[in-house]
């Protein structure tokens, strides 16, 4: 194999996934996650975990627009709260089980991406960064006003709902394990868009749209499937935490300071890159569980997000892992 | 029409969104946050040293412009070539900064300066005085800006740039300085649009989005880079504001107003009052 | 030899001002077609028309028997038509082979990522970018972009080529490598649309020359017709420097 490709652009894009040290160090990382807290019955470490597993699972999606394709979704949480409204309320009204409300909402978000974004996605740079602000904004209000979830209370589910896994601890251990699956598929799914054509579309369209068209690339049509995939995975995610709350209002689940959060951890991991968005994350998970502890600084916690972006984007706009690929140019032939 | 006198103040903040987006094609994301300054900075002027609300006006712009030019010099003169996607975040970044520090100082409540001025009646219409004299206001901003662009050497040296960057720094034009003075003048309208407001309006420190967005379907509706488009495209939709309140509930008006944005932008790419630039 | 390329009655005003108006002119299989004219004559935007960056006010566009006006851009390329930009445009943060595999990806054979890089690789090596394949186009030289674009383009395996001031920049070593380049990229059976400023390069390149002025055929022949033409001399008066290589430009 040659590996003269030391570009953006994995080294070995024809290599069989199970030959790629990147695929295993995937897998590495779900079954540390998976075995770690339950070594012990280590409640605490799950449930910061269970927050570095919602937080990955937003950062790697949000990449796909972000980091793949250059598109700022400002709105990205709006996956993550639909998908948490449509499965909470098939499961209380509907009583349907876990699973299927799970994936019913990550197939009505999908679609729903889908629809708004063969829409919005007409709009160039700017404009679509501030349509998704619209959007959340818009979901936000029409949930607020919509009586059959609730309106602006919210809905709940009642405490019996854990019954059919088997009781609360183990439905939350069952909640944790489903997270940590989710959030290797987002993984995974980075990292086979990352190494495919579509995701070499991607890439493209991010450099230079116009250049891209030119190029052949169905800029439009990529862009809409981009951004649907990228709302499949938040929306399971946010069926299986909004589940485990037995708890769901507008403020909570469109949240925009989330998606913003997820958007400073794209950046601080490295634009682009899997790995970054991952580390991101977890990097992210213990600076903001050490903000909130503090006293000082627990109502800082927008401000000191806000500097650590624009600290990052003014000077390491490569975030860490395109500081790292700086140093160690080696290193970009594993770690993608 | 209230909505006209209103629109009008829409018109300014979008002016200065206008502006700064026509001359150096940067999308400034810190606009909300410049006029939640400016309703801040009118609600510490006239509570903290009993200013008289209208005199803060002055004092407004020029804070505004400074601070403007402070913020080009920090977050957006490094980005100047880079792709578009890092000004968005830069700017983006000290809007979350600047919002993050005024709820750390004053929560998210609702705030509001009194201002006693008499209405004025016309046939069967009454027109509150702040939204009259909001409107003179922005007519005079407004004005002064149309002379400075149009009718001195500096403005003219902004339209330059404008036009063609390259082509301006070759004749010898400063063009950092047309830069960083355009955002300074850009965030001096957005703070002055957001003291006017708050004139009329009670507010919280999270108003800026809504007033950002606003500003942003003016820009659409007015085209882009376009002052007086700007003006007439606020005027719109204070319009439409007033004609759909009287319809559906006020929670519903950002809906209507980010589906506009959508719309128009699909339909329209050059503004719906896009008039030919000189 | 048929038509490859079909421009019937072509018109494109911005604002006012018309930028295209009544062109016709055709490209057949494997022919070298120069499109020359003073600054501003409207020639990048005849390239903008044809490969769907603009769509034409009036007039039709076909190519390869299919009638392509108004079609985006991607829809084009995978007809088989590609195209180099006056203004480079490089994919900049990806290397060089990426470069050239997004153009084999998406170009007339749709290729599959594996068999694109192959032919990504093999239009790198030919446009002389063999040991700059891993480098980040934007760490190129002026040169080394203006191939890229080339080699992007060849990757695609087109039918026809827009070759838009590829010479410009370049000095005189590397010209003469260019043009090479270009009359093998005809040897292999590719019809080149080409438009340049450099007079001796296109005369000695094109089999035949459509010259624009304001947007409208000025003149359309031979080398040794165009640079003989009273009107086109005229045209260029302006220049004479340019009327003069004009003229010298034909006698090879």
């Amino acid at each position: 194999m040659k590996t003269d490709n030391t570009g953006s652009m994995p080294g070995d894009r024809r290599a069989p996934m199970l030959r790629r040290p990147f695929f295993w160090i995937i897998a590495l990382v779900i079954v540390a996650f998976a075995i770690v807290p339950a070594v012990g019955n280590n409640v605490e470490l799950r449930e910061s975990l269970l927050l570095a597993t919602v937080y990955i699972t937003l950062a790697s999606n949000l990449n796909l627009m972000l980091g793949y394709a250059g598109y700022i979704n400002f709105g990205s949480i709006v996956f993550f709260g639909l998908g948490g409204y449509i499965s909470v309320y098939l499961i209380s009204a509907e009583g349907w089980p876990l699973a299927a409300a799970e994936f019913a909402a990550g197939a009505a978000v999908s679609l729903l991406a889908l629809f708004f974004g063969l829409g919005i996605l007409r709009l160039r740079g700017a404009f679509f960064a501030l349509a998704t602000i619209g959007i959340n904004e818009g979901v936000e209000a029409f949930v607020s006003n919509f009586e059959p979830w609730g309106g602006s209370a919210g809905l709940y589910l009642s405490t019996t709902i854990f019954a059919p896994l088997g009781g609360p601890m183990r439905a939350l251990w069952i909640i944790y394990f489903l997270l940590v699956a989710v959030m290797g598929a987002s993984l995974y799914l980075s990292y086979a868009v990352k190494t495919s054509k579509f995701g070499l579309g991607l890439m493209a369209i991010g450099q230079n749209e116009d250049a891209a068209g030119v190029l052949g690339v169905p800029a439009p049509l990529y862009k809409a499937i981009a951004y649907s995939l990228s709302a499949f995975l938040p929306a399971l995610a946010g069926g299986l935490y909004f589940f485990k709350g037995a708890f769901i209002q507008p403020p909570d689940a469109f949240d925009l300071s989330l998606s913003t959060e997820a958007m400073v951890i794209v950046m601080l991991g490295g634009r682009g890159t899997i790995t970054g968005a991952a580390i991101g994350a977890y990097l992210y998970e213990e600076l903001r569980g050490f903000l909130l502890t503090s006293q000082s600084f627990s109502n800082f916690q927008l401000v000191i997000s806000g500097v650590l972006l624009l600290v990052i984007v003014l000077f390491v706009p490569g975030g860490l892992m395109g500081w790292i690929y700086g140093r160690w140019p080696r290193v970009k032939q594993v770690l993608e | 029409m209230d909505g006209v006198l209103i629109g009008s103040v829409y018109g300014l903040a979008a002016m200065g969104l206008t502006l700064i987006w026509g001359v150096m094609n940067v999308v400034n994301l810190t606009h909300g946050a410049a006029i939640v300054a400016g309703m801040f900075a009118l609600y510490l002027l006239t509570s903290g040293i009993d200013m008289p609300p209208y005199a803060a006006l002055p004092l407004i712009l020029v804070g505004g412009f400074l601070i403007g030019v402070a913020l080009y010099w920090i977050a957006v003169h490094r980005m100047i070539g880079r792709p578009p996607l890092m000004i968005l975040l830069s700017t983006f970044s000290v809007n979350l900064v600047v919002i993050g520090l005024g709820t750390a100082v004053w929560g998210t409540g609702l705030f509001n300066v009194a201002v006693a001025l008499p209405g004025v009646t016309w046939r069967r219409y009454t027109f509150s005085g702040t939204h009259i004299l909001a409107a003179v206001l922005t007519a005079i901003i407004a004005g002064s800006l149309y002379l400075f662009l149009y009718h001195t050497r500096l403005g003219k040296a902004v339209r330059a740039v404008a036009n063609n960057r390259e082509a301006a720094e070759l004749v010898g034009i400063p063009t950092t300085r047309v830069l960083s003075l355009s955002f300074g003048l850009g965030v001096a309208l957005a703070g002055a649009a957001g003291m006017l407001i708050a004139t009329m309006f009670p507010f919280t420190v999270l108003s800026g989005d809504a007033y950002q967005l606003k500003s942003f379907v003016v820009t659409a509706l007015g085209g882009l880079g376009n002052p007086a488009g700007a003006l007439v495209g606020g005027v719109a939709l204070g319009l439409v504001e007033g004609f759909a309140a009287q319809f559906m509930p006020v929670s519903w008006t950002l809906v209507i107003e980010f589906v506009l944005f959508v719309v128009v932008l699909i339909i329209f790419p050059r503004g719906v009052f896009a008039f030919k630039r000189s | 030899m048929t038509a490859l390329l079909e421009i019937d009655g072509l018109n494109k005003s911005f604002g006012g001002l018309r930028a295209v108006s009544d062109l016709s002119f055709v490209v057949r299989e494997r022919e070298i077609l120069g499109l020359i004219g003073p600054n501003g004559a409207g020639k990048t935007t005849v390239f903008n028309l044809i490969n769907g960056v603009f769509a034409p006010d009036r007039g039709r566009v076909r190519f390869h028997g299919v009638d392509i006006t108004g079609h985006p851009p991607y829809h084009i390329a995978r007809h088989g038509l590609a195209r180099t930009h006056q203004i480079v445009q490089p994919l900049a943060e990806l290397s060089v082979l990426d470069n050239c595999t997004v153009g084999a990806c998406f170009g007339r054979e749709n290729l599959s990522l594996a068999r694109a890089g192959a032919a990504a690789r093999e239009a790198a090596v030919f446009t002389g970018l063999e040991d700059r394949l891993s480098t980040p186009a934007s760490q190129l030289t002026i040169a080394g972009k203006k191939r890229l674009e080339l080699a992007r383009a060849l990757a695609a395996r087109p039918r026809l080529l827009l070759l838009d001031e590829v010479l410009a920049g370049l000095n005189p070593t590397e010209i003469e490598r260019m043009v090479k380049v270009i009359r093998s990229i005809r040897e292999q059976g590719i019809a080149i649309l080409i438009i340049e400023h450099l007079m001796q390069a296109i005369m000695g390149l094109s089999d035949r020359i459509v010259v624009l002025n304001s947007g409208q055929k000025l003149a359309e022949g031979a080398p040794t017709e165009i640079a003989n033409n009273t009107a086109v001399i005229e045209a260029y008066l302006g220049d004479p420097a340019l009327a003069t290589t004009l003229h010298g430009g034909a006698q090879p």
